[in-house]
Formats: structure tokens, sequence, C-alpha cells
């Protein structure tokens, strides 16, 4: 992985997201595109018919290594959805993941504001702006390995939880199943019986 | 994880389940297995099929072990089984994945006077319905109503009790319970064939395999499915035979009344009580239901927001049986990869301290929701990364620019603050929100096309607690006519409790803004939940009714007197820590 100088010169690309018409349908990407050039040490902007699909992201990986970026910034929807997508794109470019930072044009922009064609034009804008204003600090990082404890627990001893708890041990894994009541059962062991098989609950 | 084993008073191992001990005991209590409808003794087995097979003794009822006041069961059991020192224990278990499947609790329609449960004895809910048809229950599965023993001959299911019902507050559908009443109906029509039931419905919601088949089927055993909710029930004391009046909403004939021997409330079911008491342990939030809420609606439905932790079952929404065994193994198939995985990518947002820079004041040690921070009385803190999580709180809190929340800087927050208000910043709305909660119920606002002003203008941290003093001092002297600060609803804190940081810093904040002359109400914070996108818009809306009141001349004065005195803020001067030193 090519490892960041510290005082090398910010390259940063600038990659929004048209997501069809769920973000093009109410921001002008193609403003938003120009704007995005006027910004310090960007240096490459690029408008995606979809940035999360392949093409989007060997669109990124081109540009990553045709502009050597050292910073990528997605406008395209949240980051709680797409993060770990771009974050892979970006390593997969040779980038350290953390080198990559979103501006959420789609949930919190296009889709909140349909008839404001402006209004989330100029939102966009900024968010962009603020997510290159950020990923000029952005940092490599490297995340750090913990070890998983091999059992599991199962809160509850109903019909969801005893199924749990046999398809963990079935895995192969020990499990510890709690249950508050004195016996397991759960509720569905008071019922005469069970739809759609009309057969007994226990 | 600790738990606490409770005391059963009999020896697992030694008791033969042979029922001496209940024959003599003197005591007796409702029986929660029968809905109260018979009894049990205070040393009982909850069922036959019971797991544990075994007797157990309900101290509660028992008329006393210290001193023993009876003993009686303790004299008879062969096996000396009964051990009255027997105390609660404390299991400690180290686990790497937890699923929680706590499955429900259902509805008491007591509150819902027109249908007189507990006022008529005719009027019963589907739970003892099944008790009362049931070999195994109080009558041995011969169907009798509780007023005088006889058989019901016409008897009527309301269903909805307690669901689709926002006047109770239970707008949900409790998804079982139109197919319980098929069911019902076709249990009574083999048990019975002379009975004739009724069904008073607004919808029947047959959408399963085979569900639609057995709704057909309970109409061809000549069950009566009428469109319309009951009003109200009455009682002839004398009989007990109950009138019921309703709207038949699918025929010309409009107010209708049925002469029942029995009426069956179809209840709905509710998120188990308990359920609080397992969120705060595990960090988990609910849905406006109350139910938990799951990592995607989609993509992720199983998965608890706190990694590592899997719903099964009804806890998660209202589901039938089938459902629940697939959700079952969905979870521990996800638990399962997770343990195969042997270990797992820690997220690098966790929080670094500069020995250097480090006063020793301990103050970060004290807001550390997880006790991730080593510190001790004139020493250097120091940082647990495997138990921090990132919530920033102690970042925001340290004056000494000692911590650095990593891939959450103060310098890419407040650059982000800059970058966003370059530009005409008496037009915007500056709003901080915790990824968890405030920003995911923007998301949530986002996918449910909820309209709002399009002013707001979002940085996403990872906990509130991570926006400190000088960020949102920032946004003010940037020209913000105002700021929110957003984070979860007090109880649900993905970071436990670091969101009380939040609470404090925004009040020493509003006194600070005060002092320098500038309105209070400028700077707000507000608790939005993942679930919440309407009340996240409606937020959106206020914050852009209070942006539109603050005058060119407050900005200006709010940025001349919030600039930082003496001490410079610091810019972006010194150069990021970078990585290695970082893991360090």
């Amino acid at each position: 992985m090519a490892t960041l100088e510290k005082d090398s010169e910010l390259r940063i690309g600038v990659f929004v997201c048209d997501c069809g018409l769920n973000i093009a349908g109410a921001v002008d990407c193609g403003a938003v595109c120009e704007y995005a050039e006027t910004l310090e040490d960007v240096v490459c902007v690029v408008r995606n018919k979809y940035t999360c699909a392949d093409p989007g992201q060997n669109e990124i990986k081109d540009a990553v290594a045709a502009h050597r970026l050292n910073r990528v910034v997605v406008a395209s929807c949240t980051p709680r959805q797409h993060e770990p997508t771009f974050r892979q794109c970006v390593h997969e470019a040779g980038l350290n993941p953390y080198l990559m930072e979103m501006a959420n044009l789609r949930e919190h922009c296009s889709w909140v504001h349909p008839g404001d064609w402006d209004g989330a034009t100029a939102k966009a804008k900024d968010l962009v702006a603020s997510a290159v204003g950020r990923a000029r600090f952005l940092e490599e990082q490297e995340e750090m390995a913990v070890p998983v404890t091999r059992r599991a627990l199962v809160i509850g001893g109903g019909v969801a939880g005893i199924e749990a708890a046999l398809e963990m041990a079935e895995q192969g894994h020990q499990v510890t199943l709690v249950e508050k009541q004195a016996s397991i059962g759960g509720i569905m062991a008071q019922l005469d019986k069970t739809y759609p098989t009309m057969d007994c609950s226990i | 994880m600790t738990i606490r084993k409770k005391a059963r008073y009999v020896d697992l191992d030694l008791c033969n389940s042979c029922g001496d001990c209940a024959d003599v005991c003197p005591q007796v209590a409702p029986d929660e297995y029968q809905m109260g409808l018979s009894s049990r003794k205070a040393v009982y087995i909850p069922f036959p099929q019971a797991v544990p097979c075994s007797y157990i003794l309900d101290m509660d009822t028992c008329l006393g072990n210290n001193p023993i006041a009876c003993g009686k069961c303790a004299d008879v059991c062969e096996k000396e089984a009964i051990d009255f020192d027997d105390a609660d224990e404390l299991v400690t278990r180290e686990v790497g994945a937890i699923i929680v499947a706590i499955g429900l609790d259902v509805y008491d329609p007591t509150e819902m006077d027109e249908y007189g449960y507990t006022r008529y004895d005719n009027v019963i809910t589907s739970m003892e319905f099944e008790r009362l048809i049931c070999a195994g229950g109080p009558t041995m599965g011969h169907f009798v109503r509780p007023s005088d023993q006889e058989r019901p001959k016409r008897i009527g299911f309301i269903q909805c009790v307690g669901s689709r019902n926002p006047k109770i507050g239970r707008p949900y559908c409790s998804n079982i319970c139109c197919m319980n009443t098929v069911k019902d109906t076709l249990l009574l029509a083999d048990h019975y064939p002379d009975t004739e039931n009724f069904v008073f419905y607004q919808d029947i919601r047959a959408f399963g395999k085979s569900f639609e088949d057995m709704f057909q089927r309970s109409k061809e055993a000549g069950t009566r499915y009428i469109r319309g909710l009951p009003g109200d029930i009455e009682e002839d004391p004398e009989t007990g035979t109950l009138t019921v009046t309703v709207e038949n909403t699918t025929s010309s004939g409009g107010l209708e009344r049925h002469e029942l021997d029995m009426v069956v409330l179809s209840v709905g079911v509710i998120p188990a009580t308990d359920r609080d008491k397992i969120a705060s342990l595990l960090t988990l939030s609910k849905t406006s239901d109350g139910f938990f809420m799951e990592s995607h609606p989609k993509l992720k439905p199983v998965d608890a927001p706190t990694r590592g932790v899997y719903f099964a079952g009804f806890c998660e929404s209202p589901k039938d049986i089938k459902d629940s065994v697939c959700q079952a193994g969905a979870a521990s198939s996800r638990a399962g990869a997770l343990l195969n995985a042997g270990e797992i990518k820690i997220e690098a947002i966790t929080s670094i301290i500069d020995p250097e820079l480090c006063s020793m004041c301990g103050l970060c040690a004290n807001v550390c929701p997880y006790g991730a921070i080593n510190w001790q009385k004139k020493e250097v803190a120091t940082v647990i990364e495997a138990a921090c999580a990132g919530c920033g709180a102690c970042g925001a809190t340290c004056t000494f620019g000692a911590i650095t929340m990593r891939h959450f800087t103060d310098q890419q927050l407040i650059a982000q603050v800059r970058a966003t208000l370059a530009e005409d910043p008496e037009e915007k709305v500056f709003v901080f929100a915790c990824n968890w909660c405030s920003y995911a119920g923007g998301d949530m606002a986002g996918i449910s096309r909820i309209q709002y002003p399009s002013t707001n203008r979002v940085v996403r941290t990872m906990c509130s607690a991570r926006v400190s003093e000088e960020m949102v001092l920032e946004a003010f002297r940037c020209g913000a006519p105002v700021v929110l600060v957003s984070g979860c609803h007090y109880a649900d804190c993905h970071y436990i409790d670091a969101n009380r940081q939040t609470v404090k810093r925004v009040q020493k904040l509003w006194n600070k803004l005060e002092k320098a002359g500038v309105r209070p109400e400028r700077l707000q914070l507000e608790w939005i939940s993942a679930a919440e996108g309407q009340k996240f818009a409606k937020v959106m809306g206020q914050m852009e009714e209070k942006r539109i009141l603050v005058t060119p001349d407050e900005i200006a004065h709010a940025r001349e007197a919030l600039k930082p005195k003496k001490k410079k803020v610091r810019p972006a001067k010194k150069k990021p820590v970078a990585a290695k030193e970082a893991t360090a």
C-alpha cells in the first residue's frame, strides 16, 4: 500500500454520483461538479451515473492512478450504507481506506428537497465543500484486530432462542442459553395448537 | 457477561419429578402457565413437558425458609432434593456473540373498558382460549365458559384488541392474531361441530404460505366473518350471555346485535416489558413501536447496531413461529460467521493520548463510558484501545489538546465547519448529528422522502459527545445564525451514556453564550432516534424558523464576542499524528 508522505502535495479527487435520477433528479450534478473543480487541492472531478456500480468504482480506480490522487471524496449517498464499499474501492486503488470521505447528497439532500432545485444544489455544493475540507486532513489509519471469544450467549428460551441456541451448537460453538423462567419454552409452550399445520406447540 | 442464576430450592440433579412434594404442600398460588385459570402449589413443576423437568420452589408463596416454617416437602422427598439453603448464584461467561431473543408480552385488554374483560366472566383472551381448549389445560380440553362451566354454543372472536389502535398507543399490526383466530375457529369446528363461530375483524391478513387456504377452510366450516369491530359488549347478569353490537361494514344492514355465549378477545402482542434492561446492557435502540431496531431494515435485518449482537424472534418485530425460527437461523448464522472468523477488525476511530500534552487531570477518564482510559493521580492517562468504542467524549472534554480522535480529529471537524460556512453563512442552519441516531434519523427522513427546508448543513460525529465547545463556537464565529447539536435519546445512547457529556457541554455553552450577549436559543439540543425521520424533518423546520429570526447584527456580534481570547484557537498547524504512531 502506498504510504503518504507527511508533507506531500494534496491531490483530491471528487466523484459526484447521479444515482440515476435519485440525486440528479433534484440536484444539478453538473453545477456541483463545476463547483468542486474550484475547491482548493481538488485536481480531478468525475461525474458518475452510479458510483457504487463496477463502472463507477473503476472510474475512481482509474482516476487515482491517472491523477495520482491521495484523497478521494465520493458525493453520493449516506456513509451508513456505502462507506465500506468505497473504502474497499480506494483500498483496491492502492490508497489507505481512511483517505476516502463521503458527502451525503441523497438521503440528506435530493430525497428530502425534491421540489427545491436551487436550494438542493446549493446544499449539495456545501456538502461537497465540507467533505473536501475534511478530506484535506484525513490520515491513514490501521485497524486493530481483536480476537473473538468463540462462545455465544442466547438471551431468552422461547422458540427463537431455543432454535438459535441449537443452531449455534450445531455449528460447533459453545452456547449459553439464559431463560428467566423456571422452564424454557416461552409463550409458545402455552399454546395448544399452532398454525398453519395444527400441530402441538410442545 | 455476568448471569444471575436464580435459586430453585430443588436440586435439579436429584429431583425425579415424582410430585410427592406438591402433594403435601399446603400453599397454593394462581398457575401462571394456565393463565391463572387454575392453581398450583408453592412447590411445582411449570408444566409436564418443562425443561429442565424438575420441580421448583416458589419462595414468595412458600411459608418460608428462614426459618423453615413448614418443611413438609423436604420431609416427604425421598431423594432429599429440597434445599432450603439454596441461593442465587452469579455465573460469568465470556462470549463473542450475543443473540437476543427475549420475545414478547401479551396485551392486557383490561383498559379497553368497552369489552368488559375482567368485568364479564365470559369475556376471555385468546391466550386463555389456548389453555381452555388444550388437553393439558385446567379443564382437560373440555371447552367451557367460566361463568357456569357450560359449553358455549355461540362464540365470538374480536380481532385487533391492542393492535392497529393508535388511541391506546398500539398502532402496529401484531401479525399473528388473524391466523391464530382462524386456527381457533377450526379447532372449535373440529371439537364441537355444532358451535356457531363469529369473527369480528377490520381486515383478515392471511398472507403467508397456506394461510389463505386455512382461512377459506374456516369459512367453509361455517365461521361467520363480520367486517367491523364491536363498539361494546353487554352482559345479561342472569345468564352470562353477552350481546355484542357491531356495525357490519360489508352489508347495508348497518348495526347488528349478536347474542353470544362467550367472547374471545384476540389480543395483540407488545414488546417484552423488560426490554429496556436488555437495551441498556447492550446499547440497543428501539423503533417507535418499542421493538428493537435492526441495523438495516432490509440488508441487515438480524444485526443489532452493536457489533456482535443479533436478534431472533419477536423482540425485533411481531412475527409467527415460522418467521421466528427463520430469523433464529439467520441470527445464528451471522453470529457463527463472526465466531468462525476468530477476530474482528475494530474501526480505526479510537482515541489517542499524547503523553507530552497530557496534564494528568483525569477528566478524560471520568467521562469515558467504557472505562477505557487508565489514569491515576500524577500519571499520564493511557487508552486501552480494545475497550475504546470511539465516541470521542474524552476528545471533546480534554482542554489541553492531548487527545486525538482518529478519523474524527478536531482539525477535520473544524475544517468541515469552516468549509460549510465559508459562503453565505447567514442562510444556513448548522447541525452536528451523531452517527447512530440523529444522522441515521436524517437518513430515515431521506428514505421516507419526508421533506424539510434545504437550509440545514449536517456534520457527522460518531457521538454527540464528540462535539466540543470549540466546534460550536467556531460555527458561530464563522457566522452561523443557529447551531443544533443532536444525539440519541437520553436512555438510548449508543455509547452507554456518553450523551450526558453532551448535555453538560451544551449547558455550559448556553451560559457562555449568555455571558457574551449571544441569545442562548441560537444553540439548540435535540434527541432524534434513528427511527425518527419525521422528527428529524420537524426539528429542521423548527431550526429554520429560529434561523430567520436571527438578525445580521446578532450574527456580527457573535462573530466578535466569541472570538478566542488570548490563546488562539489551534488551527491545523500541528501536523496530524501519523497512523504508525497512532497505533503504537
